[in-house]
Protein backbone atom coordinates (compact mmCIF):
# COMPACT_ATOMS: atom_id res chain seq x y z
CA UNK A 1 0.00 0.00 0.00
CA UNK A 2 2.84 2.96 0.92
CA UNK A 3 4.48 1.69 -2.20
CA UNK A 4 1.97 2.39 -4.14
CA UNK A 5 1.41 5.52 -2.76
CA UNK A 6 4.73 6.57 -3.00
CA UNK A 7 5.06 5.38 -6.70
CA UNK A 8 2.15 7.89 -7.25
CA UNK A 9 3.72 10.91 -5.59
CA UNK A 10 6.49 9.78 -7.66
CA UNK A 11 4.10 10.38 -10.93
CA UNK A 12 2.96 13.26 -9.92
CA UNK A 13 5.64 14.51 -9.31
CA UNK A 14 7.18 13.50 -12.47
CA UNK A 15 4.07 14.99 -14.96
CA UNK A 16 4.55 18.85 -12.98
CA UNK A 17 8.32 18.61 -13.84
CA UNK A 18 6.51 17.38 -17.44
CA UNK A 19 4.57 20.16 -17.73
CA UNK A 20 7.14 22.89 -16.67
CA UNK A 21 10.27 21.77 -19.18
CA UNK A 22 9.98 22.89 -22.37
CA UNK A 23 11.54 19.60 -23.58
CA UNK A 24 11.63 16.43 -21.34
CA UNK A 25 11.71 12.68 -22.84
CA UNK A 26 11.41 9.15 -20.80
CA UNK A 27 13.01 6.02 -21.81
CA UNK A 28 14.09 7.14 -24.97
CA UNK A 29 15.92 4.66 -26.94
CA UNK A 30 17.11 4.53 -30.48
CA UNK A 31 19.27 2.59 -32.35
CA UNK A 32 20.30 2.29 -36.36
CA UNK A 33 21.80 -1.42 -35.62
CA UNK A 34 22.41 -3.60 -33.66
CA UNK A 35 23.68 -1.36 -31.19
CA UNK A 36 21.83 1.61 -29.09
CA UNK A 37 22.84 4.89 -29.85
CA UNK A 38 20.92 5.93 -27.06
CA UNK A 39 19.50 4.07 -24.64
CA UNK A 40 16.59 4.59 -21.90
CA UNK A 41 17.43 8.54 -21.46
CA UNK A 42 15.98 10.49 -19.27
CA UNK A 43 16.11 14.13 -19.62
CA UNK A 44 14.22 17.17 -18.38
CA UNK A 45 15.63 20.48 -19.84
CA UNK A 46 14.75 23.80 -18.06
CA UNK A 47 12.68 27.05 -19.31
CA UNK A 48 14.36 30.25 -19.78
CA UNK A 49 17.80 28.09 -19.65
CA UNK A 50 20.96 27.52 -22.01
CA UNK A 51 21.34 23.68 -21.70
CA UNK A 52 24.76 22.46 -23.24
CA UNK A 53 24.54 18.49 -24.84
CA UNK A 54 28.02 17.55 -23.73
CA UNK A 55 29.49 13.86 -24.50
CA UNK A 56 32.26 11.74 -26.84
CA UNK A 57 32.12 11.34 -30.09
CA UNK A 58 29.51 9.00 -30.99
CA UNK A 59 27.93 9.12 -27.43
CA UNK A 60 24.17 10.04 -28.98
CA UNK A 61 23.96 13.60 -28.37
CA UNK A 62 22.54 14.41 -31.74
CA UNK A 63 20.99 11.24 -32.19
CA UNK A 64 19.23 12.36 -28.83
CA UNK A 65 18.00 15.29 -30.28
CA UNK A 66 17.06 14.60 -34.02
CA UNK A 67 14.54 11.36 -31.67
CA UNK A 68 13.58 14.33 -29.47
CA UNK A 69 11.96 16.50 -32.34
CA UNK A 70 10.93 13.18 -34.16
CA UNK A 71 13.28 13.65 -37.35
CA UNK A 72 14.49 9.62 -36.06
CA UNK A 73 12.13 7.09 -35.00
CA UNK A 74 13.19 5.51 -31.36
CA UNK A 75 12.69 2.42 -30.41
CA UNK A 76 10.93 3.54 -27.58
CA UNK A 77 10.05 6.24 -24.59
CA UNK A 78 7.94 9.14 -25.21
CA UNK A 79 8.71 13.00 -25.66
CA UNK A 80 6.93 15.62 -24.26
CA UNK A 81 7.15 19.46 -25.08
CA UNK A 82 5.24 21.87 -21.94
CA UNK A 83 3.30 18.34 -21.13
CA UNK A 84 1.73 17.87 -24.21
CA UNK A 85 2.64 15.94 -27.72
CA UNK A 86 5.17 17.07 -29.69
CA UNK A 87 3.54 17.81 -32.89
CA UNK A 88 1.28 19.84 -31.10
CA UNK A 89 3.96 21.88 -29.99
CA UNK A 90 6.21 22.15 -33.42
CA UNK A 91 4.83 25.87 -33.80
CA UNK A 92 6.88 27.25 -30.42
CA UNK A 93 9.57 24.87 -31.21
CA UNK A 94 12.72 26.05 -33.62
CA UNK A 95 15.55 23.63 -34.91
CA UNK A 96 18.95 24.53 -36.64
CA UNK A 97 20.19 21.51 -38.00
CA UNK A 98 24.04 20.38 -38.84
CA UNK A 99 25.16 22.75 -41.15
CA UNK A 100 26.77 19.78 -43.80
CA UNK A 101 23.61 18.03 -43.35
CA UNK A 102 22.17 19.59 -46.03
CA UNK A 103 23.34 20.72 -50.13
CA UNK A 104 24.68 23.93 -49.98
CA UNK A 105 24.42 24.05 -53.99
CA UNK A 106 20.74 24.02 -53.60
CA UNK A 107 19.47 26.25 -55.59
CA UNK A 108 18.52 29.03 -53.44
CA UNK A 109 19.53 32.28 -51.88
CA UNK A 110 19.94 33.33 -48.07
CA UNK A 111 16.65 35.22 -47.97
CA UNK A 112 14.80 31.81 -49.57
CA UNK A 113 16.74 29.92 -46.91
CA UNK A 114 15.36 32.28 -43.95
CA UNK A 115 11.69 32.75 -45.30
CA UNK A 116 11.62 28.85 -44.82
CA UNK A 117 11.64 29.30 -41.43
CA UNK A 118 8.28 30.94 -41.74
CA UNK A 119 6.18 28.38 -43.63
CA UNK A 120 3.93 27.38 -40.51
CA UNK A 121 3.03 30.93 -40.77
CA UNK A 122 2.52 31.13 -44.56
CA UNK A 123 1.04 27.48 -44.91
CA UNK A 124 0.77 26.15 -48.33
CA UNK A 125 -0.29 28.79 -50.49
CA UNK A 126 -0.40 32.14 -48.01
CA UNK A 127 0.52 34.89 -49.99
CA UNK A 128 4.28 36.17 -48.95
CA UNK A 129 3.69 40.02 -47.54
CA UNK A 130 5.82 43.00 -46.78
CA UNK A 131 6.21 41.77 -43.22
CA UNK A 132 6.80 38.16 -43.77
CA UNK A 133 9.84 39.22 -45.98
CA UNK A 134 10.87 42.31 -43.14
CA UNK A 135 10.70 39.79 -40.62
CA UNK A 136 13.25 37.52 -42.56
CA UNK A 137 15.27 40.70 -43.41
CA UNK A 138 15.46 41.39 -39.69
CA UNK A 139 16.44 37.79 -38.53
CA UNK A 140 19.21 38.70 -40.96
CA UNK A 141 20.43 41.50 -39.05
CA UNK A 142 20.47 40.07 -35.77
CA UNK A 143 23.03 37.46 -36.63
CA UNK A 144 25.07 40.33 -38.77
CA UNK A 145 24.21 38.66 -41.86
CA UNK A 146 22.75 41.81 -43.52
CA UNK A 147 23.26 42.58 -47.12
CA UNK A 148 23.46 38.79 -47.85
CA UNK A 149 19.94 38.37 -48.86
CA UNK A 150 20.10 38.02 -52.70
CA UNK A 151 23.39 35.76 -52.45
CA UNK A 152 23.66 32.27 -53.58
CA UNK A 153 23.67 29.94 -50.33
CA UNK A 154 26.64 27.89 -52.01
CA UNK A 155 28.79 31.30 -52.02
CA UNK A 156 29.12 31.76 -48.37
CA UNK A 157 31.67 30.79 -45.72
CA UNK A 158 31.06 27.48 -43.50
CA UNK A 159 30.43 30.27 -40.66
CA UNK A 160 27.76 32.51 -43.11
CA UNK A 161 26.01 29.29 -43.83
CA UNK A 162 25.90 28.75 -39.98
CA UNK A 163 24.33 32.05 -39.17
CA UNK A 164 22.34 32.06 -42.04
CA UNK A 165 20.65 28.60 -40.61
CA UNK A 166 20.22 30.71 -37.00
CA UNK A 167 18.67 33.52 -39.13
CA UNK A 168 15.96 30.69 -40.50
CA UNK A 169 15.39 29.28 -36.21
CA UNK A 170 15.08 33.20 -35.67
CA UNK A 171 12.40 33.60 -38.31
CA UNK A 172 10.45 30.31 -36.61
CA UNK A 173 9.80 32.82 -33.20
CA UNK A 174 9.67 30.02 -31.58
CA UNK A 175 10.12 29.52 -27.65
CA UNK A 176 12.59 26.37 -27.29
CA UNK A 177 15.38 27.04 -29.96
CA UNK A 178 17.41 23.01 -30.19
CA UNK A 179 20.62 23.83 -32.07
CA UNK A 180 22.81 20.61 -33.16
CA UNK A 181 26.59 21.63 -33.09
CA UNK A 182 26.11 25.36 -34.22
CA UNK A 183 29.90 26.04 -33.55
CA UNK A 184 31.13 23.60 -34.96
CA UNK A 185 34.16 24.07 -38.04
CA UNK A 186 33.17 28.01 -38.00
CA UNK A 187 35.25 31.31 -37.82
CA UNK A 188 35.53 33.21 -34.16
CA UNK A 189 33.41 35.99 -35.43
CA UNK A 190 30.36 33.77 -36.49
CA UNK A 191 30.84 31.82 -32.79
CA UNK A 192 30.86 35.02 -30.95
CA UNK A 193 27.35 36.27 -33.23
CA UNK A 194 25.87 32.98 -32.55
CA UNK A 195 26.60 33.18 -28.84
CA UNK A 196 25.15 36.80 -28.37
CA UNK A 197 22.01 35.85 -30.76
CA UNK A 198 21.71 32.87 -28.21
CA UNK A 199 22.38 35.18 -24.85
CA UNK A 200 19.62 37.71 -25.89
CA UNK A 201 17.04 34.54 -26.78
CA UNK A 202 17.77 33.45 -22.91
CA UNK A 203 17.19 37.86 -21.86
CA UNK A 204 13.78 37.14 -23.69
CA UNK A 205 12.70 33.66 -21.36
CA UNK A 206 13.52 31.52 -24.30
CA UNK A 207 14.64 28.15 -23.54
CA UNK A 208 17.74 27.12 -25.84
CA UNK A 209 19.20 23.41 -25.86
CA UNK A 210 22.30 23.26 -27.88
CA UNK A 211 24.77 20.00 -28.99
CA UNK A 212 28.49 21.16 -28.07
CA UNK A 213 31.74 19.95 -28.32
CA UNK A 214 33.82 22.34 -26.87
CA UNK A 215 34.40 21.81 -23.18
CA UNK A 216 36.70 24.79 -22.49
CA UNK A 217 33.06 27.09 -23.68
CA UNK A 218 30.67 25.29 -21.60
CA UNK A 219 31.31 27.37 -18.26
CA UNK A 220 31.41 30.61 -20.59
CA UNK A 221 28.34 29.76 -22.57
CA UNK A 222 25.97 27.73 -20.41
CA UNK A 223 23.80 27.73 -17.89
CA UNK A 224 23.39 23.71 -17.37
CA UNK A 225 24.61 20.42 -19.13
CA UNK A 226 23.48 17.44 -19.77
CA UNK A 227 26.08 14.95 -20.30
CA UNK A 228 25.34 11.79 -22.41
CA UNK A 229 27.44 8.47 -23.28
CA UNK A 230 24.66 6.38 -24.56
CA UNK A 231 23.12 6.83 -21.26
CA UNK A 232 22.56 10.02 -19.61
CA UNK A 233 25.63 10.55 -17.23
CA UNK A 234 24.69 13.42 -15.75
CA UNK A 235 22.21 16.71 -15.69
CA UNK A 236 22.35 19.95 -13.76
CA UNK A 237 24.02 23.32 -13.61
CA UNK A 238 27.01 23.43 -14.59
CA UNK A 239 28.58 24.26 -10.74
CA UNK A 240 26.91 20.74 -10.05
CA UNK A 241 27.11 18.29 -13.20
CA UNK A 242 29.40 20.03 -14.90
CA UNK A 243 32.55 18.06 -12.85
CA UNK A 244 35.54 16.20 -13.68
CA UNK A 245 34.28 12.83 -12.33
CA UNK A 246 31.25 12.85 -14.80
CA UNK A 247 33.22 13.96 -17.59
CA UNK A 248 35.85 11.05 -16.50
CA UNK A 249 32.79 8.77 -16.65
CA UNK A 250 31.55 10.00 -20.23
CA UNK A 251 34.60 10.86 -21.74
CA UNK A 252 37.19 7.74 -19.88
CA UNK A 253 40.79 7.76 -20.80
CA UNK A 254 39.36 9.93 -23.97
CA UNK A 255 39.15 13.00 -22.31
CA UNK A 256 42.48 14.48 -23.30
CA UNK A 257 44.29 16.81 -19.91
CA UNK A 258 44.60 20.14 -21.71
CA UNK A 259 40.26 20.55 -21.67
CA UNK A 260 40.68 18.46 -18.05
CA UNK A 261 42.38 22.03 -17.92
CA UNK A 262 39.93 23.96 -18.90
CA UNK A 263 37.87 22.72 -15.42
CA UNK A 264 40.06 25.03 -12.99
CA UNK B 1 2.55 25.41 -92.41
CA UNK B 2 -1.13 24.44 -93.79
CA UNK B 3 -3.76 21.89 -93.86
CA UNK B 4 -0.51 18.98 -93.66
CA UNK B 5 0.98 20.33 -90.96
CA UNK B 6 -2.55 20.41 -88.43
CA UNK B 7 -3.24 16.70 -90.15
CA UNK B 8 0.22 15.05 -89.60
CA UNK B 9 2.44 17.21 -87.21
CA UNK B 10 0.49 19.09 -84.91
CA UNK B 11 -0.93 16.24 -82.59
CA UNK B 12 2.61 14.20 -82.25
CA UNK B 13 4.31 17.63 -81.55
CA UNK B 14 2.33 18.91 -78.84
CA UNK B 15 1.74 15.23 -77.63
CA UNK B 16 5.88 15.18 -77.59
CA UNK B 17 5.76 18.73 -75.75
CA UNK B 18 3.03 17.58 -72.77
CA UNK B 19 5.21 14.74 -72.39
CA UNK B 20 8.76 16.37 -72.05
CA UNK B 21 6.92 19.12 -69.80
CA UNK B 22 5.15 16.59 -67.49
CA UNK B 23 8.21 14.81 -67.10
CA UNK B 24 10.73 17.71 -66.76
CA UNK B 25 8.73 19.13 -63.81
CA UNK B 26 9.16 16.55 -61.43
CA UNK B 27 12.60 15.77 -62.73
CA UNK B 28 13.72 18.80 -61.03
CA UNK B 29 12.78 17.96 -57.48
CA UNK B 30 14.50 14.07 -58.76
CA UNK B 31 17.44 15.68 -59.47
CA UNK B 32 18.20 17.88 -56.48
CA UNK B 33 17.00 14.60 -54.31
CA UNK B 34 19.63 12.66 -55.92
CA UNK B 35 16.95 10.48 -57.47
CA UNK B 36 17.14 11.41 -61.21
CA UNK B 37 17.75 7.63 -61.52
CA UNK B 38 14.05 6.65 -60.15
CA UNK B 39 12.82 8.08 -63.74
CA UNK B 40 15.04 5.56 -65.52
CA UNK B 41 14.22 3.07 -63.46
CA UNK B 42 10.26 3.40 -63.41
CA UNK B 43 10.22 3.93 -67.59
CA UNK B 44 12.21 0.47 -67.47
CA UNK B 45 9.99 -1.34 -65.63
CA UNK B 46 6.60 -0.16 -67.34
CA UNK B 47 7.82 -2.75 -70.16
CA UNK B 48 7.02 -6.17 -67.78
CA UNK B 49 3.89 -4.11 -66.53
CA UNK B 50 2.34 -3.51 -70.45
CA UNK B 51 2.92 -7.21 -71.06
CA UNK B 52 1.51 -8.60 -67.92
CA UNK B 53 -1.13 -6.29 -68.70
CA UNK B 54 -1.58 -7.77 -72.38
CA UNK B 55 -1.11 -11.15 -71.31
CA UNK B 56 -3.86 -11.21 -69.09
CA UNK B 57 -6.44 -9.21 -70.69
CA UNK B 58 -5.49 -10.40 -74.18
CA UNK B 59 -6.07 -6.76 -75.75
CA UNK B 60 -3.51 -3.89 -76.52
CA UNK B 61 -5.46 -1.29 -74.73
CA UNK B 62 -4.43 1.79 -73.41
CA UNK B 63 -6.41 1.60 -69.89
CA UNK B 64 -4.95 -1.85 -68.76
CA UNK B 65 -1.62 -1.55 -70.21
CA UNK B 66 -1.63 1.90 -68.01
CA UNK B 67 -2.82 0.12 -64.75
CA UNK B 68 -0.20 -2.16 -65.69
CA UNK B 69 2.68 -0.34 -65.76
CA UNK B 70 1.45 1.64 -62.72
CA UNK B 71 1.01 -1.19 -61.42
CA UNK B 72 4.84 -2.60 -62.01
CA UNK B 73 6.14 0.72 -61.16
CA UNK B 74 4.65 0.64 -57.85
CA UNK B 75 6.14 -2.86 -57.01
CA UNK B 76 9.52 -1.47 -58.34
CA UNK B 77 9.38 1.22 -55.81
CA UNK B 78 8.28 -0.92 -53.32
CA UNK B 79 11.05 -3.12 -53.91
CA UNK B 80 14.04 -0.63 -54.21
CA UNK B 81 13.17 0.87 -50.64
CA UNK B 82 13.11 -2.60 -49.94
CA UNK B 83 16.79 -3.76 -51.18
CA UNK B 84 18.00 -0.75 -49.85
CA UNK B 85 16.92 -0.85 -46.43
CA UNK B 86 17.44 -4.78 -45.92
CA UNK B 87 20.38 -4.49 -47.72
CA UNK B 88 21.66 -1.16 -46.45
CA UNK B 89 22.83 0.17 -49.67
CA UNK B 90 22.83 2.95 -51.61
CA UNK B 91 19.46 3.87 -53.54
CA UNK B 92 21.12 3.95 -56.79
CA UNK B 93 22.35 0.84 -56.73
CA UNK B 94 18.81 -0.69 -55.42
CA UNK B 95 17.40 0.68 -58.44
CA UNK B 96 19.95 -0.19 -60.58
CA UNK B 97 19.10 -3.78 -59.94
CA UNK B 98 15.11 -3.48 -59.80
CA UNK B 99 14.94 -2.04 -62.91
CA UNK B 100 17.60 -3.88 -64.88
CA UNK B 101 16.03 -7.18 -63.62
CA UNK B 102 12.27 -5.84 -64.26
CA UNK B 103 13.06 -4.89 -67.77
CA UNK B 104 15.12 -8.28 -68.63
CA UNK B 105 12.09 -9.65 -67.46
CA UNK B 106 9.67 -8.07 -69.40
CA UNK B 107 11.89 -8.85 -72.63
CA UNK B 108 12.16 -12.42 -71.42
CA UNK B 109 8.04 -12.28 -71.17
CA UNK B 110 7.84 -11.08 -74.74
CA UNK B 111 9.58 -13.08 -76.66
CA UNK B 112 8.03 -16.24 -75.04
CA UNK B 113 4.28 -14.76 -75.48
CA UNK B 114 2.84 -14.38 -78.68
CA UNK B 115 2.83 -10.88 -79.10
CA UNK B 116 3.76 -10.92 -82.63
CA UNK B 117 0.62 -10.51 -84.01
CA UNK B 118 -0.08 -7.35 -82.02
CA UNK B 119 1.87 -3.97 -81.78
CA UNK B 120 4.20 -4.79 -78.79
CA UNK B 121 7.74 -5.18 -79.05
CA UNK B 122 10.90 -3.47 -77.71
CA UNK B 123 11.56 -1.05 -80.40
CA UNK B 124 7.99 0.32 -79.81
CA UNK B 125 8.57 0.36 -76.19
CA UNK B 126 11.97 2.39 -76.24
CA UNK B 127 10.94 4.99 -79.45
CA UNK B 128 6.76 4.43 -78.87
CA UNK B 129 5.25 6.03 -81.78
CA UNK B 130 5.16 9.39 -82.07
CA UNK B 131 4.80 9.96 -85.75
CA UNK B 132 1.67 7.82 -85.96
CA UNK B 133 -0.01 9.94 -83.73
CA UNK B 134 -2.10 11.71 -86.66
CA UNK B 135 -5.18 13.71 -86.70
CA UNK B 136 -6.85 12.19 -90.11
CA UNK B 137 -10.10 14.31 -89.01
CA UNK B 138 -8.75 17.25 -89.43
CA UNK B 139 -9.07 19.46 -93.01
CA UNK B 140 -6.96 22.46 -91.61
CA UNK B 141 -6.34 24.91 -88.37
CA UNK B 142 -9.98 25.12 -88.88
CA UNK B 143 -10.79 22.00 -87.86
CA UNK B 144 -9.36 23.77 -84.17
CA UNK B 145 -13.08 24.79 -83.87
CA UNK B 146 -14.85 21.59 -84.86
CA UNK B 147 -16.02 19.68 -82.34
CA UNK B 148 -16.48 17.05 -84.97
CA UNK B 149 -13.28 17.19 -86.06
CA UNK B 150 -11.77 17.09 -82.68
CA UNK B 151 -13.26 13.71 -81.72
CA UNK B 152 -10.90 12.20 -84.01
CA UNK B 153 -7.86 13.60 -81.89
CA UNK B 154 -5.52 10.60 -81.07
CA UNK B 155 -6.74 9.71 -77.46
CA UNK B 156 -3.02 10.09 -76.14
CA UNK B 157 -3.20 14.09 -76.71
CA UNK B 158 -6.39 14.39 -74.01
CA UNK B 159 -4.24 12.30 -71.72
CA UNK B 160 -1.31 13.65 -71.89
CA UNK B 161 -2.52 17.05 -71.58
CA UNK B 162 -4.52 15.63 -68.34
CA UNK B 163 -1.37 14.60 -66.94
CA UNK B 164 0.60 17.59 -67.48
CA UNK B 165 -2.26 19.55 -66.01
CA UNK B 166 -2.42 17.02 -62.93
CA UNK B 167 1.90 17.18 -62.35
CA UNK B 168 1.09 21.29 -62.80
CA UNK B 169 -1.48 21.63 -60.25
CA UNK B 170 0.06 19.41 -57.95
CA UNK B 171 3.42 21.15 -58.03
CA UNK B 172 1.76 24.60 -57.61
CA UNK B 173 -0.04 23.47 -54.84
CA UNK B 174 2.85 21.83 -52.78
CA UNK B 175 5.73 23.90 -53.75
CA UNK B 176 6.51 24.97 -50.44
CA UNK B 177 6.38 21.95 -48.40
CA UNK B 178 8.56 19.87 -52.09
CA UNK B 179 11.11 23.03 -51.72
CA UNK B 180 11.29 22.81 -47.99
CA UNK B 181 11.99 18.87 -47.64
CA UNK B 182 14.12 18.66 -50.84
CA UNK B 183 16.61 21.08 -49.39
CA UNK B 184 16.23 20.32 -45.51
CA UNK B 185 14.14 16.90 -44.60
CA UNK B 186 15.32 16.92 -40.89
CA UNK B 187 14.14 21.07 -40.55
CA UNK B 188 10.88 20.29 -42.57
CA UNK B 189 9.83 17.48 -40.43
CA UNK B 190 10.60 19.85 -36.91
CA UNK B 191 7.54 21.92 -38.59
CA UNK B 192 5.60 19.19 -39.10
CA UNK B 193 5.83 18.15 -42.15
CA UNK B 194 4.95 15.02 -43.86
CA UNK B 195 8.40 14.44 -45.00
CA UNK B 196 8.15 10.46 -46.05
CA UNK B 197 4.87 11.23 -47.83
CA UNK B 198 5.86 14.16 -49.81
CA UNK B 199 8.94 11.53 -50.70
CA UNK B 200 6.57 8.99 -51.60
CA UNK B 201 3.95 11.61 -53.53
CA UNK B 202 6.91 13.23 -55.64
CA UNK B 203 8.04 9.64 -57.08
CA UNK B 204 4.22 8.75 -57.72
CA UNK B 205 3.72 11.70 -59.55
CA UNK B 206 6.65 11.22 -61.12
CA UNK B 207 5.68 7.19 -62.28
CA UNK B 208 1.76 8.68 -63.35
CA UNK B 209 4.35 11.05 -65.47
CA UNK B 210 6.36 8.37 -66.64
CA UNK B 211 3.50 5.67 -67.45
CA UNK B 212 1.52 8.71 -68.97
CA UNK B 213 4.13 9.69 -71.28
CA UNK B 214 5.39 6.53 -72.06
CA UNK B 215 2.05 5.12 -73.79
CA UNK B 216 2.72 7.86 -76.24
CA UNK B 217 6.31 8.49 -76.60
CA UNK B 218 8.06 5.49 -75.58
CA UNK B 219 10.45 5.29 -72.63
CA UNK B 220 13.61 6.91 -74.37
CA UNK B 221 11.83 10.43 -73.90
CA UNK B 222 10.86 9.76 -70.72
CA UNK B 223 14.39 8.81 -69.46
CA UNK B 224 15.74 11.87 -71.11
CA UNK B 225 13.43 14.59 -69.84
CA UNK B 226 13.55 13.82 -66.56
CA UNK B 227 17.13 14.46 -66.39
CA UNK B 228 18.47 16.76 -69.14
CA UNK B 229 16.34 19.72 -69.00
CA UNK B 230 16.39 19.93 -65.08
CA UNK B 231 20.27 19.54 -65.01
CA UNK B 232 20.85 21.82 -68.09
CA UNK B 233 18.32 24.23 -66.59
CA UNK B 234 20.54 23.88 -62.93
CA UNK B 235 23.58 25.12 -64.77
CA UNK B 236 21.81 28.26 -66.00
CA UNK B 237 20.28 29.78 -63.07
CA UNK B 238 20.71 29.82 -59.20
CA UNK B 239 17.40 29.86 -58.18
CA UNK B 240 15.08 26.99 -57.77
CA UNK B 241 11.46 28.96 -59.53
CA UNK B 242 14.21 29.88 -62.28
CA UNK B 243 15.49 26.62 -62.71
CA UNK B 244 11.61 25.08 -62.92
CA UNK B 245 11.15 27.53 -65.78
CA UNK B 246 14.09 27.08 -67.38
CA UNK B 247 13.86 23.04 -67.59
CA UNK B 248 9.91 23.81 -68.75
CA UNK B 249 11.35 26.17 -71.88
CA UNK B 250 14.18 23.14 -72.14
CA UNK B 251 12.15 20.70 -72.73
CA UNK B 252 9.21 22.36 -75.37
CA UNK B 253 12.23 23.06 -77.39
CA UNK B 254 13.52 19.57 -77.15
CA UNK B 255 10.72 18.39 -78.13
CA UNK B 256 9.43 21.04 -81.07
CA UNK B 257 13.49 21.05 -82.27
CA UNK B 258 13.73 17.35 -82.04
CA UNK B 259 10.29 16.90 -83.29
CA UNK B 260 11.31 19.17 -86.46
CA UNK B 261 15.06 18.03 -86.94
CA UNK B 262 13.63 14.57 -87.16
CA UNK B 263 11.02 14.75 -89.53
CA UNK B 264 12.72 17.20 -92.21
CA UNK B 265 16.30 16.98 -90.86
CA UNK B 266 17.53 14.05 -93.00
CA UNK B 267 15.66 15.53 -96.00
CA UNK B 268 17.39 18.46 -96.02
CA UNK B 269 20.72 16.17 -95.69
CA UNK B 270 19.26 15.02 -98.77
CA UNK B 271 18.25 11.33 -96.82
CA UNK B 272 15.05 10.00 -98.18
CA UNK B 273 13.72 8.65 -94.92
CA UNK B 274 13.09 10.94 -91.66
CA UNK B 275 14.56 9.62 -87.93
CA UNK B 276 12.49 8.32 -85.41
CA UNK B 277 11.20 11.46 -83.61
CA UNK B 278 11.57 10.05 -80.13
CA UNK B 279 15.12 9.30 -80.99
CA UNK B 280 15.97 12.99 -82.07
CA UNK B 281 13.71 14.42 -78.99
CA UNK B 282 16.05 12.85 -76.60
CA UNK B 283 18.96 13.55 -78.66
CA UNK B 284 18.30 17.74 -78.78
CA UNK B 285 17.92 17.39 -75.38
CA UNK B 286 21.23 15.86 -74.32
CA UNK B 287 22.82 18.58 -76.71
CA UNK B 288 20.96 21.43 -74.61
CA UNK B 289 22.51 19.71 -71.86
CA UNK B 290 25.84 19.35 -73.11
CA UNK B 291 25.77 23.15 -74.27
CA UNK B 292 24.92 24.49 -70.61
CA UNK B 293 27.37 22.56 -70.16
CA UNK B 294 30.39 24.00 -71.50
CA UNK B 295 28.46 27.59 -70.95
CA UNK B 296 26.29 27.89 -68.87
CA UNK B 297 26.98 30.59 -66.42
CA UNK B 298 26.05 28.49 -63.20
CA UNK B 299 27.80 25.45 -64.25
CA UNK B 300 30.26 25.17 -61.10
CA UNK B 301 29.36 24.33 -57.98
CA UNK B 302 30.44 26.80 -55.52
CA UNK B 303 32.05 24.76 -53.07
CA UNK B 304 34.26 23.48 -55.14
CA UNK B 305 37.52 25.10 -56.36
CA UNK B 306 37.86 25.38 -60.03
CA UNK B 307 41.89 23.73 -59.28
CA UNK B 308 40.41 20.84 -56.97
CA UNK B 309 40.94 17.51 -58.73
Amino acid sequence: MSVELVTTEANREDRDALAASPLAVRGLTVSYGEKPAVFSLDATFEQGAMTAIIGPNGAGKSTMLKAALGIVKPVSGQVTAWGEDLEEMRARIAYVPQRATVDWDFPARVLDVVMMGQYRKLGLLGRVKTKHMQTALHCLERVGMDGFADRQIGQLSGGQQQRVFLARALAQDAELYLLDEPFAGVDAATETAIISVLKDLRGLEKTVVAVHHDLSTVAEYFDRVFIISTSKVAEGAVADAFTQSNLQKAYGGRLATAQMGALG
Amino acid sequence: MGEEFVVLSLAPMLIGVFAAVACAIPGNFLLLRRQALIGDAISHVVLPGIVVAFLVTGVVAAWPMMLGAGGASLVAVGLIEAIRRLGGIEPGAAMGVVFTAMFAGGVLLLEQSDTSSVHLDVEHALYGNLESLIWLDAQGWASLADIGALRGLPPELPRMALTLVLVTGLTWVFWRPLKLSTFDEAFARTVGLPVSLIGLGLVVVAAIAAVAAFDAVGSIIVIAMFICPPAAARMVTNGLEAQVAWSIGFAVLSAVLGYVLAGYGPLWLGFDDAVSAAGMIATVSGAILGLAAAFGPCRHRSGVSASAP
